[in-house]
């Protein structure tokens, strides 16, 4: 797994693999993605990442925990069912908020928060087990 | 009252629960000092519900109602009347006292602010469920007072004995909680409210309904639970290891009164019955001899001092199953008075302890020089506990005999037995007067000196209180006794109470003679105890006993019952795993007629020719053959990274089937999930062995392929038998209709994830999450040595440290 070749092109396979996955989180509300498939994406570049770099890299480039991620994921997701709260409608009403920068509209949304929750939490859980199995030190657990 | 009554009420539920938050800040902040601000909230509390007095001494009554899910008509509303006022300010009043007395009694201690803590909730609880109108409210609150009364009994958590009271509390107390509930739904059923004050109407409806004694049974177990009735009394005796102030609040005027509360509220609607004045009366009379025999057994005071509880918990409730006016208004007046003594003699004990060093009364003696502050209080208390005139205990007394005079051979007997027990309770009292004050001085562990102020102030306020409510008995007459009995009996109640003593009358005969035998019975205490003692050798067994006995056989019963079902071996595991899924699948096709479709009829005829090939282009073809080809590498694979490798290509076609017939975002999903499962299988596998694949014995391999056919079989007759008939599009009809205009998406499938159905995926991704914390937990055990074998049968004792420990 380790050869030269793998390595020069992990980081690039990776850096494409992540953008895509955002790209899929973000465009999941009108065409095929989402949050959960763009987790497994990130997922499976932090995978080939870490065939390539070894999971101390992985980590350290990762700055937080996998599981704190994911932890984070699902109180933002929480949150987000929340907001709705403020408006005096029941838990998850969705809340839509359209900004305008020039000819272009952004779409905010409770939703969209949501999602980018189930991201953090697909993604962060994959891969702390993925960077669990592939180290071999107790210390990288 | 309006907004303004139900903002204060509310304030009154909350506030101290906020203290309780606010009291280890507030203790490591202001110290020695702590008792003293945070009595300010009880205090004010107390002062806030006295303000109710004057509307409920006129009869009336005051209530709020906040929603709580409103859905379901449950709201936590709140009611004060006289029965629910007296408790209250009972509460609150003692409260204050008690923590102030904490906060001395503990000075030092470096849990004090937790203790303050869990005081404070505990007496908020408390307030709740008196307050408390509906059934589910009073549920709520009756559960935390066990909760909190675990927490407070266990305060010493180091010590193995005040684990086991607090155990042994919280199960008995809870197993009351469950029948309450029980009982509460019933009653909701039958009454269609889960409101008390229209239950209490009802009560016809109630009592002549068949499942009237079912009620009766849940909610007596409530409150012979909750209030020490024997057989469930042993549990109160044992939680006497919670540090004194506990047990002057918790277990004299408060907690072990929430059942004998909750008999006085449904008086009116389950009351009155033969059933409901027979087991009253009789558990009330055993629970009062066996108490008051059980306090004459002990020589610490605390001991005694709990199972004169008992005792008057049974005088309670016996008087609550007579139910006649007299009976009623005795049993308010003797809650209070109760409350005043008992609470202040617990607290006197308490002091003892605390500048003595000792409970034990053959070890004290002559404490009135060194603790006259001390002695006035536990005099008063125990002048009032003995039942002479000018205390309020007096008339507690005289009404009880008073309701008695029919001279029928029933009343005759109660009669007896509440001479016997007043008796024996007025020993004690004696006892528990003289013996650590008067007489000769004795050395004790600690030099004894007077208790600081804070300490004093409960004992002689209580005191006095008693004192000064039996020299004004139009006051206690008018103020207390009618508004609480006429609460309970929701009829008007007259009192009678006056200071004159008329020596014609039988009664003050009774009572002298209760005196008498009083005195009797602590000149021959010694003795009773002796013979008390050599009869309970000679029984040889108790409640508590049983409970141990019941608790073992529970923890080994389920010991045995977790070695059976989680024997450690993965194998077995899926083996049922997938039996199960086979007969759940099966079973039902096979019940309701699922297979039906399969049998060939009658005109069948040659059915080749009917038997036609789907219409599918070359590539779908290639893809179905690929997906086939991969299930076949899986099986005949060599070595194991084949086989996962193989699984992926399978896995693959199913993807691209998915992406051919439409599905996109799942066939993105299940490529994505298909790539990470190889990736993570092989992974798992280079920690085990990728090479070679085991050789397996033919009967495993036998049964695991029979299970995997078995189950593939069935899934794909379920999904066959799904597509047989007519689909129902109501729900695809409607996400696709209201997809865009409300949920501003043209994806179906992730608007229905993130917000149709955003609160399932919410719940699996903390799924998602625990399982992945469970996965990263075995991955780790793993590499660790692993931990010595436990063995299977350990005795009870040694488990329940870590139990109550954890």
């Amino acid at each position: 797994m380790n050869t030269v070749i793998f390595r020069t092109l992990a980081p690039l396979i990776v850096a494409i693999m992540l953008v895509f996955s955002v790209y899929v989180t973000l465009r999941g509300h009108n065409e095929p993605g989402g949050g959960f498939i763009g987790g497994l994406i990130a997922a499976a570049s932090i995978a080939v990442f870490g065939m390539a770099a070894g999971v101390s890299a992985v980590r350290r480039s990762l700055r937080f925990d996998p599981m704190a991620i994911a932890g984070f994921g699902v109180v933002l997701a929480g949150l987000s069912g929340l907001a709705s709260l403020l408006t005096g409608s029941p838990f998850m009403t969705s809340i839509w908020l359209y900004l305008e920068f020039g000819p272009s509209i952004i779409p905010l949304s409770t939703p969209l928060f949501f999602d980018l929750g189930v991201y953090c939490v697909v993604f962060g859980t994959l891969s702390a087990i993925a960077l669990s199995l592939e180290s071999d030190r107790e210390e990288d657990l | 009252m309006g907004s303004s009554f139900e903002a204060g009420i509310g304030l009154a539920a909350v506030a101290p629960f906020v203290a309780a938050i606010l009291a280890p800040y507030i203790q490591r902040f202001a110290g020695a000092y702590a008792g003293w601000i945070l009595a300010i909230i009880p205090a004010s509390i107390f002062l806030y519900l006295l303000g109710f007095a004057d509307a409920v001494i006129h009869g009336e009554t005051v209530s709020s109602v906040i929603e709580w899910i409103p859905a379901y008509g449950i709201n936590l509303s709140f009611l004060v009347d006289g029965l629910s006022l007296i408790f209250a300010l009972t509460i609150s009043g003692v409260g204050t006292l008690i923590i102030l007395y904490s906060g001395a009694y503990l000075a030092g201690h470096h849990h004090q602010g937790r203790f303050l803590g869990y005081m404070l909730a505990f007496m908020g609880a408390m307030l709740g469920l008196v307050l408390a109108d509906s059934l589910l409210a009073l549920f709520l609150f009756w559960e935390l007072t066990s909760v909190t009364s675990f927490l407070l009994i266990g305060f010493d958590h180091s010590r193995q004995a005040a684990r086991r009271g607090a155990i042994q509390a919280l199960v008995l107390t809870n197993i009351g909680g469950m029948f309450l509930l029980a009982g509460a739904i019933l009653v909701y059923q039958l009454a269609g409210t889960w409101e008390m004050s229209a239950v209490r109407q009802m009560g016809e409806v109630l009592r002549g309904n068949e499942l009237y004694l079912l009620v009766l049974i849940c909610f007596l177990g409530a409150a012979f639970t909750k209030s020490a009735q024997f057989p469930l009394h042993f549990w109160l005796p044992n939680a006497m290891e919670a540090p004194t102030p506990v047990s002057a609040f918790l277990h004299s005027a408060t907690m072990v009164q929430a059942g004998v509360y909750l008999l006085a509220r449904m008086t009116p609607s389950l009351g009155g019955t033969d059933v409901w004045t027979n087991t009253l009366v009789i558990f009330g009379g055993i629970t009062l001899i066996w108490g008051s025999l059980g306090a004459l057994k002990q020589t610490d005071l605390k001991q005694i001092l709990a199972q004169t509880t008992i005792a008057s918990l049974g005088l309670l409730v016996l008087l609550i199953g007579l139910g006649s006016d007299y009976a009623i208004s005795a049993m308010v007046v003797y809650f209070v008075a109760h409350a005043f003594y008992k609470a202040g003699l617990f607290m006197v004990a308490g002091a003892i302890d605390h500048e003595a060093g000792t409970r034990e009364i053959t070890a004290l003696g002559g404490l009135a020089e060194k603790m006259p502050v001390t002695f006035i209080g536990a005099a008063l208390a125990s002048l009032s506990m003995i039942g002479l005139p000018l205390t309020i205990g007096y008339f507690a007394k005289e009404e009880m005999y008073l309701g008695l005079m029919s001279g029928e051979w029933t009343a005759i007997l109660v009669m007896i037995v509440l001479i016997a027990g007043n008796a024996m309770l007025a020993g004690v009292a004696l006892l528990v007067m003289i013996r650590p004050f008067l007489g000769e001085a004795v050395a004790t562990p600690k030099k004894p000196h007077e208790a600081p102020i804070a300490m004093l102030a409960g004992p002689i306020l209580l005191g006095a209180g008693g004192i000064i409510a039996g020299i004004l008995p139009d006051w206690l007459g008018h103020d207390v006794l009618v508004p609480g009995a006429s609460a309970i009996l929701g009829r008007a109640v007259e009192s009678h109470l006056t200071l004159a003593l008329d020596f014609t009358s039988l009664l003050l005969w009774l009572s002298a003679l209760t005196w008498l035998l009083g005195v009797l019975v602590y000149r021959q205490a010694d003795t009773i105890r002796t013979l008390l003692r050599r009869f309970d050798k000679a029984l040889g067994w108790t409640a508590d006993t049983v409970f141990d006995i019941v608790m073992f056989s529970l923890i080994r019963f389920s010991g045995a019952l977790t070695r059976f079902l989680h024997h450690g071996q993965l194998e077995f595991y899926l083996v049922i795993v997938f039996a199960a899924l086979a007969a759940a699948l099966f079973g039902p096709m096979l019940v309701w007629g699922g297979l039906d479709w399969l049998e060939p009829t009658a005109e069948l005829g040659d059915w080749s020719q009917r038997l036609v090939l789907p219409a599918l282009a070359p590539y779908e073809w290639g893809v179905l053959a690929l997906a086939v080809l991969g299930l076949i590498a899986v099986l005949i694979a060599q070595s194991r990274l084949v086989a996962i490798l193989s699984l992926g290509v399978q896995g693959t076609a199913v993807a691209l089937i998915f992406l051919l017939f439409g599905a996109p975002d799942l066939a993105f999903t299940q490529l994505m999930v298909e790539i990470l499962s190889v990736v993570i299988l092989t992974f798992v596998m280079t920690r085990l062995r990728l090479d070679q694949r085991d050789h397996r014995p033919f009967e495993d391999w036998a049964r695991d392929g029979a299970l995997a056919i078995v189950c593939g079989l069935g899934v794909s007759l379920l999904l066959m038998l799904v597509l047989n008939g007519t689909l129902d599009t109501r729900l695809s009809d409607f996400f696709t209709a209201t997809s865009v205009p409300i949920a501003h998406g043209h994806n179906i499938v992730n608007v229905i994830l993130v917000d149709y159905r955003g609160f399932d995926t919410l719940g699996e991704i903390a799924v998602v999450m625990g399982a992945g914390m469970a996965v990263l937990a075995l991955l780790r055990r793993q590499k660790k040595p692993a931990p010595a074998p436990s063995e299977p049968d350990k005795p009870k004792r040694a488990r329940k440290p870590r139990k109550a420990a954890s």
